[in-house]
This record gives structure tokens, C-alpha cells and sequence, in this order.
């Protein structure tokens, strides 16, 4: 009995990887149920968050949003699915969800053994250390024999062992998959040290110390650690699905670039500049070549904004993380934003 | 597994499709091969379904880099071992604590459960009210509350509780001094050894010379003197070396010594309090399944309360105790996965690490389910062999 409870249960596993035979192609999976299912975070300020609503917000949810907008021409129609870091690959690979936006870093790995493919980079962010300024600790060179607080599954946990292997430094990691757990852990002191993207840890700093220790106790040091480009995921194999999830995002780069936001995308529609029109299908032919509406790129700067308007409004000064535009800047104002041409 | 339900040689003669014992065995070749087509296609199409969206398969990452860092580990173990060892390391603390939960909570269960029989009121309510208030609440609430009470209600280590100025607690664990690595240590464990054989020996011969002319012996304390003083001996022998790595507070923790982590003792204390919970009811049962007459025979031999408890009830009493037990034991070992909810290093934690790391889902989750099946399949194995040595022999 024993052994076939053993071989039912190992069937059941297989079953979950196997499931996805049956679904066909991706688009065509989310455009039969109607809805994008969008892999998120278990609930970080600005980036993805449920709020009192249950609505949810947030610079990455608008990502999810863009395409559903792209793809249905209504960027409400998504399921969100809260996963942590450890869950999210697994969640993506069995056909839970048909992508992550939930500040999963591009890396070769993931391209390549996991099966994954990353569309444009969505925040470009590196790691930091957050500490209580009681510490005093001024640099993240003098963290030896520190105790860290860090979340399993992450490329932040493997940096970390770097970091501190290539400063011959030692530290004790204190390693819990719930983000809410991990934050409890390091605001009661379980940690000297918060470490995760920075802009993680300006959200976390900014939103989340229980009552009576503020803000203004937390500091964030100055190194930043390694290059975190924050991209969105999707398996590797439908190539179509994978094009609308990375020009949804070229999309919103592009109608920044060109001045065009949800409030003057209406006036913009009467314009005589070529490639306004191209990009907003007043010019048809994208919309085709994406195997989508022509309207697709309007409907996203209507419903969701441009990258400027998103960050401002999710993460930048519109928000209480006050994040600056820094490397997420666009290419002309000296950041890194730099959408590949809509023609 | 054919059933067979008459002798061959008295069996009529049927044809072939009546005939029970073919039909069964006609029924168990096609589910077998029902199953077994069922599991080819399962495991044909996943490697095709892995191939198509190029994920790897396997199990040669076991001996790559492991690249992250494991905050409690019982053997020398860094960022650049191997997956396999970082899983060795899991499958270690799971074992430590599965092992250090089971012997406790049998301690602990047994203790209150014959506490609930006793005929002071106030202690068996004491044990009643422990009962139903640990074993009606989930265990990952209690490991949750074990675990925020650790790390919100101690200081941290510059304000650490110091106790008798080398034990150091704080929201880092409780640290204490431990002997420097010593030559002695070996012989001492080959002393603890003999020890403990020693005590098996005098045990038997106390037994029989009991029998044999009465005469009682204090078997328990002379077994505890054998097994800490011939360690003991030997470490005086050896020049009693005393040298001891002291904790110290350095920079951001302490230094030296050992520590038991938060972690680790939230872990263990919730398993501990919510499994005793129900091997105190599983003992209870077992004693008052017996026949009254038994403790009255025992008292009217003028045994005492205690005497009759551990020489008469319980030893017929864990006729009916051990097999449920089983399954505490086996309950203990699988609730130990929990560890994940309050970061304790695990198997599972490692294994999670892993399959995140390498994107191979299946290949760990099978380590997983092999390390588990194993574990578990020990304890039954050991339960059936003790429990048949227990069992009523009919003389
Ligand atoms: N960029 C890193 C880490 C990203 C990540 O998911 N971090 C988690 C764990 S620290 C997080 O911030 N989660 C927040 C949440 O789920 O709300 C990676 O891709 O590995």
C-alpha cells in the first residue's frame, strides 16, 4: 500500500508538469479564458500590492496590466496571483500563471535551465542593505559577523554569500520564505540586516515598521551590490506571447519618450507626427504584426499611463517611497530607459 | 498478495475463469499494467513537456556549486559545497530535530498523561487543560508564537541576559561555552559506549537475580553512574583537559562557544508541546484500557503508587500505547517540514532552495518524498520489531 501511495504521489507531481500538454499555446490558453493570469508579490509597496480595497497597485502590476490591455483592450481583465520568490518559478513552469511580473531579476540561469524567457527590462535596481541606525554602521564593509535577514529562492540570497565570500566576511543567514516573516524577523531584531533590491528595501522601509519605530530609524547603505534588471517572465516556447508582453512595455517607454500620457492620448490620436501615428494605430500595421488589435498601444497608454506616469505615480515622488528616476531615467534624460522603435 | 481462501488440495475442480485464485491474479496483472501504462505516459509526456520548454533535467547539478549560505548546520557546510551537501545539511537538522522531538515529547506525554490519572485534582486538571489546549490549536500557530515571543521578548545581543557570566541569552539564541576540540573527546565517546553496554548487562543480571532470589537491586541509578562516570574516568585518565571556547560579545554577535537558535528551539518546543498533547491521551487510554484489578493487585501487593505505575501498568500498558505512537513519531518527522514558516534550515527548506536554484522541481521533490519514505519506514520498522517484543506471549 505504502509503495502505491509513494507512486500516486509521485504521479500527481508529474501530473502538474504534464498538465501543461494539454493547454496548447500560451495566447491562446489566456485568450480562450479571457483573463491574463499575472504571477505577483506576496505584497510590496509601490511594486505590487493589494490595496484596502483589494485592488491591486503598483508599478509591476501595471506591467500585468499593459497586457492585458494589449491583449483584450481592458487592463482589469487579470487574475493576480500572490507567490513568494521560492514558489514563483515553479508557479510559472506548471502553467499556474502565465507570467511573473513580481521583481524577478533576468539572469542566464533562468533563461536558460528554467525554462524561461524575460521580456524588457521593467526597473533597473541592484542590491542594498537596510540596517536600524542605531547600529551606526555606516558601510556594508563592516558587516562581519553580522546576522542577515534574507528571503530563499532569490538571486539576493546568492549575492549575498558572494559579497561576503569576496570581502572575506562571514555573516548568519536568517532564511524565510514569507516576506512579511522576513520583515517581522529583522524589524524585532532577529537581524542586524535587511538585505533585498533596494528598491525593495525603500518600500519596506517606507511602508512597513510597526508602530512605535518609524521610517526615519532605517537607513539604506550606500553599496548596491550587484545589477538586479527586474523583467518580466513567461516560459520559453510561444514566441507571439512573449512579443506582446515585451512591446506592451516598449509601449509605455515609447509614449513617454514622445510626450504622449493617458491624459493627452486623445488630442495625441489628431497628431501629424508619423510615428505618433504609427504607435497609435491611427497608422495601422503594428497592431497586425502583433497579432493584435491596432489600438493596442491606446489602450494601454489610456488605461494604465506611460513608464513616467506609472513610476511616479506607483514608486516616484507621486508616492511615499519617493524613489528618483535614477538608472530607470530615460536614455535621453541619462537613465537607462531605451525603447526599441515601434515600426 | 493472491488471497488465498481454500487449501489446494482441497479444492474442487472449476474452470479457469471461475476459479478464484487465477481471477485475482488475473485482476492484479492488468491494474499492475494498467498503472504502470498509466505512469509511462505520465513520465513520457513530462520529459517531452520539459524538453519543449528547455528545462533541464536529472541530477547532475548535485554536484555544483551550491552558491547560498545555511544559517545551522551540524557539519562543515559553506556557500561553495555542493546542492548535495547543502541537502545533506537539511536532511541532518530535520533528523536532529525529529530525533530531540520524539524522545521529549515521549517524556513529556507519558508524564502528563499519567498525570491526568492522578488522584490529585488539581495536577490531573493541570494535565487535562494542557491536553486540550495544545492539541486543539495548529501547530504552525504555536510555532509562530514560540517564535515571536523568542525573537520580540529577548534583548538583543549587546543587551543580552547573561547568566552566570558565560551563558548569554537574546533574540540570537542562547549561547553557551562548549570544551575545545580534544584527542579525549574520541575515547570519551567509546567510554559513553561502554557505558551504556555495561548498564544493558546489569540490567540482565539484576533481572535474573531478582527472579531468582528476591533480593531487589537499584538498577536505574547504577545504570545512570555507568554511563556518565565511565566517560567520566576516562576524561580524568586523559589529564582532564578543561580548555573552553568561551562566547564573547564581537561586533554584532557572540563569538565563540555554541548557540541554539530561535529558529531551531521554536521549532522543537512547538513540535514537542503539540505532539505530547496527544501521547499524553494516547498513554491515559492505554492505562485505563486495563483491567482494575491490576493496579489493585499491585497496590495489594503493597506496591506503591509509583511502583505499581512503572512496574505493573505501563509495561502492560504499552501493549496498547505503541501502535498509535507509531504514528506520533511519524507525525512529529513529517510536521518537522514546517520549520519552513520560521526559517529553520530543513530538508525541505534546502531542497526548496534548490529546486528555485535549478528549476528541477521534480528531481528534488522525489529527494524529498525518498528522504521521508525512508525516515518513516525506519520508525514503523522499529515500532512493529519493539511492539512484537512487547507483545502478550501466551506461556
Ligand atoms: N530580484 C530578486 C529578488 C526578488 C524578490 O522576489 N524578492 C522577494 C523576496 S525578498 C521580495 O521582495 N518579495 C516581496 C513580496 O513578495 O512582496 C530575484 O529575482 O531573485
Amino acid at each position: 500500500m505504502g509503495r502505491f501511495l509513494n507512486a500516486a504521489a509521485i504521479g500527481c507531481v508529474v501530473l502538474s508538469v504534464s498538465g501543461t500538454a494539454w493547454a496548447g499555446k500560451d495566447l491562446d490558453t489566456v485568450k480562450a479564458r479571457g483573463q491574463l493570469v499575472c504571477g505577483t508579490m506576496e505584497g510590496t509597496a509601490g511594486f505590487a500590492r493589494a490595496d484596502s480595497q483589494g485592488k491591486w497597485v503598483g508599478l509591476d502590476v501595471d506591467v500585468c496590466r499593459a497586457v492585458a490591455a494589449t491583449i483584450f483592450g481592458d487592463s482589469e481583465k487579470v487574475k493576480y496571483v500572490p507567490l513568494s520568490a521560492q514558489q514563483r518559478f515553479t508557479a510559472l513552469q506548471s502553467g499556474e500563471v502565465d507570467m511573473l511580473s513580481n521583481n524577478t531579476t533576468a539572469t542566464l540561469t533562468r533563461d536558460t535551465v528554467l525554462g524561461l524567457d524575460f521580456g524588457a527590462v521593467t526597473y533597473y535596481d541592484g542590491q542594498g542593505f537596510l540596517v536600524n541606525k542605531k547600529l551606526g554602521v555606516k558601510s556594508a564593509k563592516e558587516l562581519e559577523g553580522a546576522t542577515v535577514c534574507v528571503a530563499p529562492g532569490t538571486t539576493t540570497e546568492l549575492n549575498l554569500a558572494d559579497y561576503f565570500r569576496a570581502n572575506k566576511m562571514t555573516f548568519k543567514p536568517v532564511v524565510i520564505e514569507k516576506v512579511d516573516e522576513v520583515r517581522a524577523a529583522f524589524f524585532s531584531g532577529r537581524c542586524d540586516v535587511y538585505t533585498n533590491d533596494s528598491s525593495s528595501l525603500y518600500a519596506t522601509r517606507a511602508a512597513n515598521p510597526p508602530p512605535p519605530l518609524t521610517p526615519e530609524d532605517f537607513v539604506v547603505l550606500p553599496e548596491i551590490i550587484s545589477k538586479e534588471p527586474l523583467a518580466p517572465a513567461f516560459r520559453h516556447g510561444d514566441n507571439q506571447f512573449g512579443d506582446i508582453v515585451r512591446w506592451s512595455q516598449y509601449a509605455m517607454v515609447d509614449a513617454e519618450e514622445n510626450g504622449i500620457t493617458s491624459k493627452n492620448v486623445d488630442e495625441m490620436l489628431k497628431t501629424e507626427n508619423p510615428s505618433i501615428k504609427r504607435l497609435l494605430g491611427v497608422t495601422p500595421g503594428m497592431g497586425k504584426a502583433l497579432g493584435v488589435d491596432e489600438k493596442w498601444a491606446y489602450n494601454i497608454i489610456k488605461q494604465v499611463g506611460n513608464y513616467g506616469e506609472s513610476f511616479e505615480r506607483n514608486v516616484g515622488m507621486g508616492s511615499p517611497l519617493k524613489i528618483v528616476r535614477g538608472l530607470n531615467a530615460l536614455w535621453k534624460n541619462g537613465g537607462l530607459q531605451y525603447a526599441e522603435p515601434i515600426r | 498478495m493472491a488471497v488465498e481462501t481454500l487449501d489446494s488440495t482441497t479444492r474442487p475442480k472449476v474452470a479457469p475463469w471461475n476459479d478464484p485464485v487465477v481471477r485475482g491474479w488475473v485482476f492484479q496483472i492488468v491494474i499492475v499494467g494498467l498503472v504502470g501504462l498509466l505512469a509511462w505516459f505520465l513520465v513520457t509526456n513530462t520529459l517531452e513537456n520539459l524538453a519543449r520548454q528547455k528545462i533541464a533535467s536529472g541530477y547532475d547539478y548535485l554536484s555544483r556549486e551550491a552558491g547560498f549560505e545555511i544559517g545551522d548546520s551540524m557539519i562543515p557546510y559553506s556557500p561553495a559545497s555542493t546542492y548535495a551537501r547543502a541537502i545533506l545539511v537539511g536532511m541532518l537538522n530535520t533528523l536532529k530535530v525529529a530525533v530531540l522531538g520524539i524522545v521529549l515529547s515521549t517524556i513529556l506525554g507519558t508524564l502528563i498523561g499519567i498525570g491526568r490519572l492522578s488522584p490529585n485534582w488539581l495536577l490531573s486538571k493541570i494535565c487535562e487543560w494542557y491536553v486540550e489546549a495544545f492539541r486543539n490549536v495548529p501547530l504552525l500557530l504555536w510555532l509562530f508564537l514560540f517564535y515571536k515571543l523568542i525573537s520580540e521578548a529577548f534583548p538583543g545581543p549587546r543587551q543580552a541576559i547573561s547568566l552566570l557570566g558565560s551563558l548569554f541569552l537574546s533574540n540570537r539564541g542562547l549561547y553557551f561555552p562548549v570544551p575545545l576540540a580534544d584527542p579525549i573527546h574520541h575515547w570519551m565517546a567509546v567510554g559513553l559506549l561502554v557505558g551504556v553496554v555495561a548498564a544493558f548487562v546489569v540490567k540482565r543480571w539484576a533481572k535474573r537475580r531478582q527472579e531468582a532470589t528476591g533480593l531487589p537491586f537499584p538498577t536505574i541509578r547504577a545504570a545512570i553512574a555507568l554511563v556518565i562516570g565511565v566517560p567520566l574516568v576516562v576524561w580524568l585518565l586523559g589529564g582532564a583537559p578543561h580548555h573552553m571556547s568561551w562566547p564573547e560579545l564581537k561586533g554584532f554577535n557572540f563569538q565563540g562557544g555554541t548557540v541554539i537558535q530561535p529558529e531551531f528551539t521554536a521549532l522543537l518546543v512547538g513540535l514537542v508541546i503539540y505532539t505530547s498533547a496527544f501521547i499524553a491521551e494516547i498513554v491515559r487510554s492505554g492505562i485505563l484500557a486495563l483491567n482494575k484489578g491490576q493496579s489493585e493487585a499491585a497496590m495489594a501487593l503493597g506496591l506503591s503508587r509509583a511502583q505499581s505505575m512503572r512496574l505493573v501498568l505501563l509495561p502492560q500498558a504499552m501493549r496498547v500505547i505503541v501502535p498509535p505512537m507509531t504514528s506520533q513519531y511519524l507525525n512529529i518527522t513529517k510536521n518537522s517540514s514546517l520549520a519552513i514558516a520560521i526559517g529553520y534550515p530543513d530538508l525541505v527548506a534546502a531542497v526548496n532552495v534548490t529546486i528555485n536554484q535549478t528549476g528541477q522541481a521534480i528531481e528534488n521533490i522525489l529527494i524529498i518524498m525518498a528522504a521521508f519514505l525512508t525516515v518513516s519506514l525506519g520508525i514503523s520498522a522499529f515500532m512493529n520489531w519493539y511492539n512484537k517484543r512487547i507483545a502478550l506471549r501466551e506461556r
